[in-house]
């Protein structure tokens, strides 16, 4: 007989987890290509179609980067408050308010001039965005609410005032009475860089990535974020103002979320209306995790996805596989990775007994 | 030599006639709001894309479950680049990206359901549905005992409201005192919610219940319950058979190969098209034996009019909940009102926001 056992790992495993996550990726890959094969599509003939319309050319490698962009702010700003263990599911909501706050910008001011509306369209929308995320955060404190339900439940609430407003009162009078703002006026529209259809929201990505690299990495703030996410009790010992940086985090988280609404609403919709909610948010946890809350490989791992989301597509128009596929490809690979943690962070030892 | 010449004839033959197969080839692609296996709207639109399949020189793809909004627009450009001819956009949303992606590729014809805005390369078409909702209403105010019919409705956007009128107009032609009452679950496609919301209005006595989602879920219900139940988009007897009395049902086959033809002959024109019932686009499903005949020849006697033009639904005087008179005495409503239209007429139970 054979006994396996499981012991946690001291020192999670350095480079070679790299490898782990390869083969758990490659895995997901070998089993999708049964599924392909299943439905008499070579697999290898799959896979190079999902990969050329993802990678493969100039436009597709744009639009992975154009749908990189909210789903990159939107995990950063869960990451942070998931160090803390603090299980912010509300990022779909601050986003909802995040385009909510930016538009009321557009609506209100169009005559502004663009240096300054763009400015207190992010303003308003970081605003909105962290507002409601603090919510959470207080009510946790003074209420001793679990964060998981409240975040989650005020989404539906921040949706169903998304859908009002654009159902109500900023409804386009010249939209027959279908559900959207009129259109920004044009200086409230954030560009393109150069003769790409890549947005500047690249170039914000880059920025607030990296501030929050450094915040958590290099500030005295961050790195009692650190510490207080590895252990509560013992940052609370260490005199850590724990309640306060629950709020801080939530704030943050809700800030980068709602100015990836305004990316989305300015940049790519140019208007305000209910099918900007398409659950960036939602994918954002899936990323956060995957990427293990590091700002980099939340980049590479957002990037990734869109590509996957993108890929899939091509797939579908190509050789007709159903749009599940993409689904059930995108569970496969968050399913085998996670599972992958195995064996990074605990050791099995195989013995005779 | 003469093997030279031959083979020289050959290539000539060759290459002219694959130069010939390439002009003659039609690529057709149709982006699709919810997966085609959803028994409704992307379904109905699907069984004409794969009559178009079988014509000569055509060749047609689909891409199912797209979100309306960026992603929507990223879609149509990958299928516009692949150099497909003819692109069909079937959900409402489609409308503002079409028209971006249609100004960047002029030499392609683009063809939005649904909308209002046109372009010199893009056409929109959508069927006068409400005339078969109309019919479908004549059933179910012949078949309901506590005069209360239930409507779960989507989106509180003209197109349902004008069916939820229609439908109301045809159920007081027969049966003056029912009311319809109406809840909306903001969906096209989720089958729990729209079942949940059936089931919402069987408690407060609806004994027939009609939809305008996409899915089979109120249908199931009404059979749970008992009662009757009005399908959309196809004959969904087969979801409810003990249920299921007659539904609208769209039939795009014609209508989409008379586009294929028209461009293939270079007569089409970038025009809004909305035929009627006279046309075969839109119909009412085969009649359950549970519809009595004295009632089935009362609706297609009414069909009979409609497609003669002498009964044209929304003619007044037509009076809104408040009892104000919308449609004036022998006016019958133009299509502009119709296409705009946001108010309820007397007679429906719930509020159009």
């Amino acid at each position: 007989m054979f006994r396996v056992r499981i012991t946690r790992r001291q020192e999670p495993r350095g480079w070679s987890s790299w490898f782990v996550l390869g083969a758990a990726v490659a895995l997901s890959l070998v089993l999708s290509g049964v599924l392909l094969s299943l439905r008499d599509i070579s697999p290898l003939t799959g896979l190079a179609v999902l990969f050329k319309g993802a990678y493969g050319s100039r436009f597709a490698i744009e639009d992975c980067l154009i749908k990189a962009i909210p789903i990159f702010l939107c995990s950063l700003g869960v990451a942070v408050a998931f160090r803390l263990q603090i299980w912010n599911i509300g990022a779909e909501g601050q986003f909802a308010l995040g385009a909510v706050g930016a538009t009321w910008v557009a609506l209100t001011f169009p005559e502004l001039p663009g240096p300054i509306l763009l400015p207190a369209m992010i303003l308003m929308a970081a605003l909105a965005g962290g507002l409601w995320g603090m919510v959470p955060a207080l009510l946790r404190q003074r209420l001793q609410t679990n964060e998981i339900i409240v975040t989650l439940m005020m989404n539906y609430i921040a949706i169903l005032f998304l859908d009002y407003l654009v159902y109500g009162v900023w409804k386009d009078p010249t939209s027959y009475g279908f559900p959207m703002t009129s259109e920004f006026p044009p200086q409230a529209v954030v560009g393109k860089i150069g003769s790409t259809s890549v947005n500047w929201g690249l170039g914000h990505c880059l920025v607030l990535g990296t501030v929050v690299w450094v915040f958590i990495r290099f500030t005295r703030i961050g790195f009692e974020l650190r510490a207080a996410g590895d252990s509560v009790r013992a940052a609370r010992y260490a005199g850590i103002p724990y309640d306060r940086l629950v709020v801080l985090v939530m704030v943050i988280s809700g800030a980068l979320a709602g100015w990836a609404g305004f990316l989305e609403a300015s940049a790519t919709i140019n208007r305000l209306q209910p099918s900007i909610m398409v659950g960036y948010g939602y994918t954002a946890i899936v990323v956060a995790w995957l990427a293990r809350l590091n700002p980099l490989t939340i980049a590479i791992a957002s990037f990734l996805l869109a590509g996957l989301r993108v890929g899939v597509e091509n797939l579908q128009l190509d050789l007709q596989v159903p749009a599940a596929f993409g689904g059930i490809l995108e569970g496969l690979i968050l399913l085998t990775v996670l599972a992958g943690g195995l064996f990074t962070s605990y050791r099995l030892s195989v013995r005779r007994s | 030599m003469r093997v030279l010449q031959a083979l020289a004839v050959l290539m000539l033959c060759l290459s002219f006639s694959t130069v010939q197969a390439a002009e003659k080839e039609i690529n057709v692609g149709f982006i699709y709001v919810s997966p085609i296996g959803d028994a409704g709207w992307s379904y109905a639109h699907d069984l004409a894309r794969r009559e178009l399949d079988g014509m000569e020189g055509v060749k047609t793809s689909y891409v199912e479950a797209v979100a309306e909004g960026p992603d929507s627009e990223r879609v149509m450009l990958n299928m516009a680049r692949k150099g497909y001819d003819v692109i069909f956009a079937t959900s409402f949303g489609y409308m503002d990206p079409m028209l971006k992606v249609a100004k960047q590729f002029p030499n392609a014809k683009f063809m939005h359901c649904s909308g209002f805005k046109t372009a010199d390369n893009m056409g929109n078409y959508f069927g006068r549905m409400y005339q078969a909702r109309y019919l479908s209403g004549m059933v179910a105010g012949g078949m309901t005992r506590s005069k209360t019919i239930g409507y779960v409705a989507a989106f509180p956007i003209p197109e349902v409201i004008r069916g939820i009128n229609a439908f109301t107009l045809g159920v007081q032609a027969v049966n003056p005192e029912a009311t319809v009452r109406v809840v909306w679950t903001k969906t096209w496609y989720d089958p729990a919610t729209e079942k949940e919301a059936a089931k919402s209005l069987l408690d407060v006595g609806a004994d027939v219940i009609a939809q305008h989602q996409d899915s089979p879920g109120p249908q199931e219900a009404a059979q749970e319950k008992g009662v009757y139940s009005i399908g959309y988009n196809t004959d969904m007897s087969t979801f409810a058979p003990k249920s299921h009395l007659t539904a609208p049902i769209w039939n795009w086959a014609p209508f989409y190969r008379n586009v294929i033809e028209q461009v293939r002959n270079g007569s089409w024109k970038a025009e809004s098209v909305w035929p009627g019932i006279e046309t075969g686009i839109v119909d009412l499903a085969p009649f359950s034996a549970m519809v009595p005949k004295e009632l089935q020849d009362r609706v297609m006697a009414a069909r009979a009019d409609i497609v003669a033009g002498s009964n044209r639904i929304f003619v007044g005087p037509i009076k809104d909940q408040k009892g104000a008179v919308r449609i004036a005495a022998g006016v019958v409503a133009p299509d502009q009102d119709l296409l705009g239209m946001t108010w309820f007429v007397q007679g429906v139970v719930g509020t159009t926001e």
